[in-house]
């Protein structure tokens, strides 16, 4: 079998979770007690909407039809409405999507930023200060809780010393990265934590391993062994880490956006969840479980390409 | 680095992170001693005061006292943290060591179900637990076991499988023991070191998922102090009364980073690596 053969073969798997995060969604809105029509429209529906409701979700047949009737709706692009924003919850994730993506990838990047360089530092100088000074560093910034350390840099880099704008979104490509700048790196810096470590560890394996022993016998100076050999080597455990964190990543954009006034989907979420838009609740957590899906397949894909051994 | 060294290196996390996770605790248990003023006490001649001689860490909009308030929200901050970890660790363990020990369609449906757990973003699914159960500190702890046992289950499962083998269980079994005698007298034992050691970075995963939540509003409700309400409540005084969310966050970093060394240390000292 080919070597990427799984990109065929893998999203097979992906079929029972998919199902099972759809099963899973749907039983959460029918947990609520009351009225599931009264409960998905609000307390003001008019009785036609109530009526439409009903026979779009087979409300008075059985649980398992139901759930058949959702999956019908699915397939067809239809979620239900939106209580507060009278329109279809997918096509309402559909305008949310942009911000809460370009604030994961540029969280991703930045950290990447901030753990290549501190975890080098750290695994060159192994077991001097610098390298207990920045695994303490680590070990402390874990318990930084996100939605404090945004507010931190919030007061001091947009109100104390207006660099960047202090919350909400732009509509330039510049004004949005401007407004992008303190969420991402409320969100690098609680990320680098983590990847810093794993870096870290890697490269230290790597600094002692036969390839670089062998380098350096052959007279290669050491900062080129570190760049040819030790970096290279050490990214691709990193890439699966960050897939697997992809959930706590998204998780932080939720409460980042709600800080900053980002119009993404975690701040679409969280306002849902007090206006008791349920619809709405259940479409964002299913296209955030797909995501997290999604992504840990395109690492998969990474680490392949990435490293010609691995074969899945 | 010569063992007796990391050794040393290891106890003095190990005693860092105690201390300072004791300090907490003993702080929550003598609130009513310690605490200078009663925390939901509102003094309306003492509004938004910097830190100072009567008022150490300042006081709140309403004229509370952030000291006195950080130290009667440790009881609801480690109360979070303890309970948080407590059901996911227990409901974890069982589930675990039922899936690992009988394998065949159990373990394929409970690791199914593991799979389609984990495909939510942990935070997104206590978020959506909370919205249909509504706010409030049961909620939490609710969301929290629906959700924060598939950690444990799985490391359990991976242990057992390994050990079920081993001779000591195979003979247990030839004497005719009964499984659960084997499962939970025999096995179970040999197993829960890797959780124990995950508990305590557990703990931090769930303090701040917690403070996150009560932040948002979602959690703990006011007027009762708890750390992310404090943060929550001073954000609108942000530029003008610092202290009102820099201490409480501050405690929040503190309580986490006692329980990241207590975890640093044990994993070190048992040898097990996350």
């Amino acid at each position: 079998m080919h070597r990427y053969s799984f990109i065929l073969m893998r999203p097979l798997q992906f079929v029972p979770v998919v199902f099972g995060v759809s099963l899973i969604t749907f039983i959460l809105v029918r947990m609520i007690p009351g009225d599931p029509a009264r409960v998905l429209l609000g307390a003001r529906a008019t009785p036609t909407a109530i009526a439409n409701i009903r026979a779009q979700f087979g409300l008075d047949e059985p649980l398992w039809l139901q759930y058949l009737y959702f999956l019908r709706n699915l397939a067809n692009g239809e979620m239900g409405m939106s209580i507060v924003y009278r329109i279809d919850v997918l096509r309402l994730i559909g305008t949310r999507i942009e911000p809460t993506f370009a604030l994961i990838l540029c969280s991703v990047l930045l950290s990447i930023l901030i753990a290549v360089p501190l975890a080098a530092l750290a695994a060159r100088n192994q077991g001097r200060s610098i390298d207990h000074a920045i695994r303490f560093a680590s070990t402390f910034g874990i318990g930084f809780p996100p939605f404090w350390l945004g507010l931190m840099l919030m007061m001091l880099l947009a109100v104390k010393y207006p660099i960047f704008p202090v919350s909400g979104y732009g509509e330039t490509l510049g004004d949005k990265l401007a407004h992008l700048a303190l969420p991402s790196l409320t969100i690098a810096l609680s990320l680098s934590t983590v990847l810093l470590r794993s870096l870290r560890a890697a490269m230290v394996d790597w600094l002692k391993s036969d390839v670089t022993t062998a380098a350096r016998a052959r007279g290669m100076p050491e900062s080129i062994v570190f760049w040819r050999h030790v970096l290279p080597n050490s990214i691709a455990p990193s890439i699966n880490l960050l897939a697997v964190n992809i959930g706590w990543l998204i998780g932080g954009t939720v409460v980042i956006e709600s800080i900053f006034a980002l119009p993404g989907m975690g701040q679409l979420l969280v306002r849902a969840i007090f206006s008791r838009d349920y619809m709405v609740v259940q479409g964002v957590a299913m296209v955030f479980a797909c995501a997290t899906v999604l992504v840990n397949f395109l690492a998969d894909i990474a680490t392949v390409a990435v490293d010609p051994r691995v074969k899945l | 680095m010569s063992g007796r060294a990391r050794a040393k290196r290891v106890n003095r996390t190990l005693i860092a992170g105690l201390v300072l996770v004791g300090g907490f605790a003993l702080a929550a248990l003598a609130a009513p001693l310690i605490a200078p003023y009663d925390p939901i006490f509102q003094d309306g001649t003492a509004r938004i005061q910097p830190p100072s001689l009567t008022h150490p860490f300042g006081t709140d909009n309403f004229g509370r006292d952030i000291l006195s308030r950080i130290i009667y929200g440790a009881r609801v901050d480690l109360q979070m943290a303890v309970i948080g970890v407590f059901f996911p660790l227990v409901i974890g363990t069982v589930i675990g060591a039922i899936a690992g020990f009988f394998g065949g369609v159990v373990d394929a449906v409970l690791m199914r179900l593991i799979d389609i757990i984990l495909a939510f973003p942990f935070l997104v699914l206590m978020l959506s637990i909370i919205a249909i159960l509504g706010p409030g500190l049961s909620s939490f702890y609710i969301a929290m076991a629906l959700v924060g046992w598939v950690s444990y289950a799985r490391l359990i499962r991976a242990q057992i499988l390994v050990l079920k083998n081993a001779d000591y269980a195979v003979a247990a079994v030839s004497l005719g023991f009964s499984w659960r005698r084997v499962l939970f007298r025999h096995l179970l034992p040999n197993s829960v070191a890797g959780s124990l050691v995950f508990c305590m970075s557990d703990a931090v995963l769930v303090l701040l998922s917690g403070a996150a939540i009560s932040y948002l509003g979602l959690g703990v409700q006011p007027p009762t102090a708890e750390w992310g309400i404090m943060v929550a409540e001073g954000q609108a005084f942000l530029s003008q009364a610092w202290w009102i969310t820099l201490f409480p966050g501050l405690s929040i970093v503190l309580l986490a980073f006692g329980f990241s060394m207590i975890g640093d240390a044990l994993g070190e000292a048992m040898g097990v690596h996350e």
